[in-house]
């Protein structure tokens, strides 16, 4: 495979579309396809043939809003159609070439106004099992110029110039961690993509898996080439079936057509993936952990250092990313360093995708530059909380995170920032909650998880969080005392500061945050006995007393 | 160094040559546990004891290491699942939206906790971290199947759906 040949098979799929005078996207992500866009997908393929229109029906990945789905759009027009059914195919084909279907339009203007797509520039205009769909919108480009152009140092220069930072949650500096790894001595190394997305409330890594898999590879083939790696993992969670059989089809693709394997585009470099599954551990998110559960071991976590760039997977230099880390790559190598450097904040380059769920109009996946308002994601982009409800706190980062309340929201979002306001920017799962959410129950939620998910190697966090969580069960039922406050307070500092991996060192997070800015609801538990959101069964006075 | 012969399969059983495809494929490598043990749930729906211990003596693993990755994990199950699965979605997005009722719900109709399945063997009723369709929150999965914005009225009507078949 050349550039040329590159070109020539995006000319040809260009071709291939022309002979059609309309294309019709049928969005197939988890949240449309479980609300029948398949049998919507048959419907309109049906329709299309009955009409003698030359119609190109193709199923594409996540469009974003979710709560509109089934998702619809119609090309050359660029109309979206929100909330569709079977029944409407035909009529969405009839009305092709002619004025659009008015009742099923969408006017979701305020929620595509302020996004910027960078990781999804694909979701919603490629069908995910076609390698030549992604190769016609600039596909594996990247990749073929950094084999045939750079030197493995010009590509990791450009990664740092861009400033990227890990998607994953911790935010280290992307081309720094391809330094490392690249100046790390030894003749095999890994490069591994890590698509255990345990945070619970996010879904943006499923959605790029299964919408945009190519895009993944391409980036941990120019990882791989950058810092010396001849043989990548992509470790995927077992709950994401569709993700799994998405990046099969993608990885035999691409082998076919010899962008993957060896003597990559008549170059020396080879590189070839596997898919592991993870087993439904959070700790496996973990990098150390993550190598355990690759080799085949109980995904505990290790000490560190040596760092996995020096020694991960089988003892061997090991490059882990995240997966929209890695999907971030190709534009960056494609648009130059500066271009991407030049998005986002200070310190924060780029774009970020969030899962925005919980109460709030439009959930669904959004992409915005770094630095964006909270208030204008969930007021503009998210359609504000529903129900004539009042906004309470937005919770990011999972259950490392903590929940953000409504006087910060004026903040930009950065990593520094939610690290200052006692949260994580996390993978970016962003839900919202409102004034029928109590916050004392969202940490006890958050501390019950890590407790069960603690893979008990280290005592700060097997035992500390289950201490917490009774002391926070005691609160909610009402019998907590002023003395257990302090106590889960002190006891959030050891949890803090003594356990040996992320999960504990953030465990505390949620509970911290929420005492940092909503200790009024954890009085009004202790002390009035009273839940101000209604959700907490308490125990009356006389009943404790008696 | 004596060549080491992988045991003989445990039974006629059909889904054994599956099980002993994945080994084979990985080489009989020791790092082909967890890919070894996924490919025998999901051929014969769980894990018992005869399946662990021909898993580690085929990849000359430690029986008690292979046992720690099974119960590590919280995908694999020990028990055989009901005839029907109920998974309750438990990840923020639902529980925001009152997924713990949902669970109480289906605990109380069935009379049993979750993680159990019915004496009758019919329906299991499990929980998930986060199933990833957090945009139609709260989520039920029935039979592998999923279904957004639940009501308990709808998950019981779906389980008495089950009992009437």
């Amino acid at each position: 495979m050349t550039i040329e040949e590159l070109e020539q098979i995006a000319k040809s799929v260009k071709l291939e579309n022309e002979k059609y005078d309309y294309e019709v996207n049928v969005c197939m992500d988890l949240a449309c396809a479980s609300q029948g866009a398949d049998q919507l997908r048959e419907e309109l393929v049906k329709a299309a043939e009955a009409s003698g229109k030359k119609v190109l029906i193709r199923r594409t990945g996540c469009m974003g809003p979710c709560s509109c789905g089934p998702l619809v759009r119609v090309d050359p027009a660029d109309t979206l159609y929100q909330k569709v059914c079977a029944k409407d195919a035909g009529e969405i084909v009839s009305n092709l070439g002619g004025e659009p279907v008015e009742r099923l339009q969408s006017n979701l203007s305020d929620h595509f106004g302020s996004q910027v797509r960078v990781v999804l520039e694909n979701a919603g205009y490629i069908d995910p099992e076609k390698i030549d769909d992604y190769i016609a919108r600039d596909g594996y480009k990247a990749l073929l110029t950094v084999l045939t152009e750079m030197t493995p140092y010009g590509v990791i220069h450009r990664v740092t110039e861009s400033g990227l930072r890990g998607r994953g949650g911790g935010g280290y500096p992307t081309g720094l961690k391809w330094g490392t790894v690249a100046k790390a001595s030894g003749d095999l190394k890994y490069v591994v993509c890590n698509g255990d997305e345990g945070d619970p409330g996010a879904f943006m890594d499923r959605s790029v898996m299964e919408g945009d898999p190519h895009r993944v590879i391409e980036g941990m083939a120019i990882a791989a080439y950058a810092v010396g790696a001849s043989k990548g993992f992509i470790y995927v969670r077992a709950e994401y079936p569709v993700a799994v059989s998405r990046l099969t089809t993608a990885l035999r693709e691409a082998r076919r057509r010899g962008l993957l394997g060896n003597g990559i585009c008549g170059t020396p470099f080879n590189f070839d993936v596997e898919i592991r599954l993870g087993a439904g551990a959070f700790v496996c998110g973990e990098e150390t952990a993550l190598i355990a559960s690759i080799e085949g071991r109980r995904g505990t976590p290790k000490p560190r250092p040596p760092y996995p760039a020096m020694s991960g997977l089988w003892g061997k230099p090991t490059l882990i990313n995240n997966v929209e880390t890695f999907a971030n790559i190709p534009p960056i190598v494609r648009n130059g360093g500066k271009w991407f450097f030049n998005m986002g904040s200070e310190r924060s380059k780029g774009t970020k995708v969030f899962a925005l769920t919980g109460k709030i109009t439009n959930t669904g996946l959004v992409e915005v530059p770094m630095g964006i308002k909270l208030r204008k994601i969930i007021e503009e982009i998210g359609g504000g909380v529903p129900g004539g409800h009042t906004f309470k706190a937005v919770q990011t980062g999972g259950p490392s995170g903590g929940c953000i309340p409504a006087q910060m929201l004026d903040i930009g979002v950065s990593y520094d920032a939610l690290l200052q306001m006692g949260s994580i920017m996390g993978s970016g799962g962003m839900i919202v909650m409102d004034d029928t959410s109590c916050m004392v129950n969202v940490a006890r939620y958050f501390v019950e998880f890590c407790m069960t998910e603690s893979c008990g190697k280290c005592i700060p966090c097997r035992a500390g969080t289950e201490q917490m969580y009774t002391l926070l069960t005691r609160i909610c039922n009402g019998t907590g005392t002023m003395e257990d406050l302090e106590m889960l307070e002190e006891l959030c500092g050891t949890v803090k500061e003594a356990s040996l991996c992320g999960l504990g060192q953030t465990a505390p997070n949620p509970v911290l945050s929420t005492l940092k800015y909503f200790r009024n609801e954890y009085i009004d538990h202790i002390v009035h006995k009273r839940c101000p959101a209604g959700v907490c069964n308490l125990a009356t006075r006389e009943e404790v007393t008696a | 160094m004596p060549v080491f012969t992988p045991p003989p399969l445990p039974s006629d059983d059909k889904r054994w040559k599956i099980v002993n495809g994945t080994m084979r494929k990985n080489g009989f490598a020791r790092h082909a546990l967890i890919e070894t043990l996924h490919t025998v749930q999901s051929s014969f729906g769980y894990l018992d004891d005869e399946a662990i211990r021909f898993v580690a003596q085929s990849l000359r693993v430690p029986l008690s290491q292979a046992y720690g990755v099974v119960t590590f994990y919280h995908y694999f199950n020990l028990k055989p699942p009901g005839k029907h699965t109920i998974t309750v979605c438990a990840g923020t997005a639902c529980y925001i939206k009152g997924a713990a009722k949902l669970i109480e719900a289906a605990e109380g109709h069935l009379g049993i906790a979750q993680g159990e399945t019915t004496s009758d063997g019919l329906v299991s009723l499990m929980t998930a971290r986060c199933v990833g369709a957090c945009s139609r929150a709260p989520v039920v999965l029935c039979d592998g199947q999923i279904n957004g914005e639940m009501t308990c009225r709808h998950m019981v009507e779906q389980l008495e759906r089950w009992k009437a078949e």
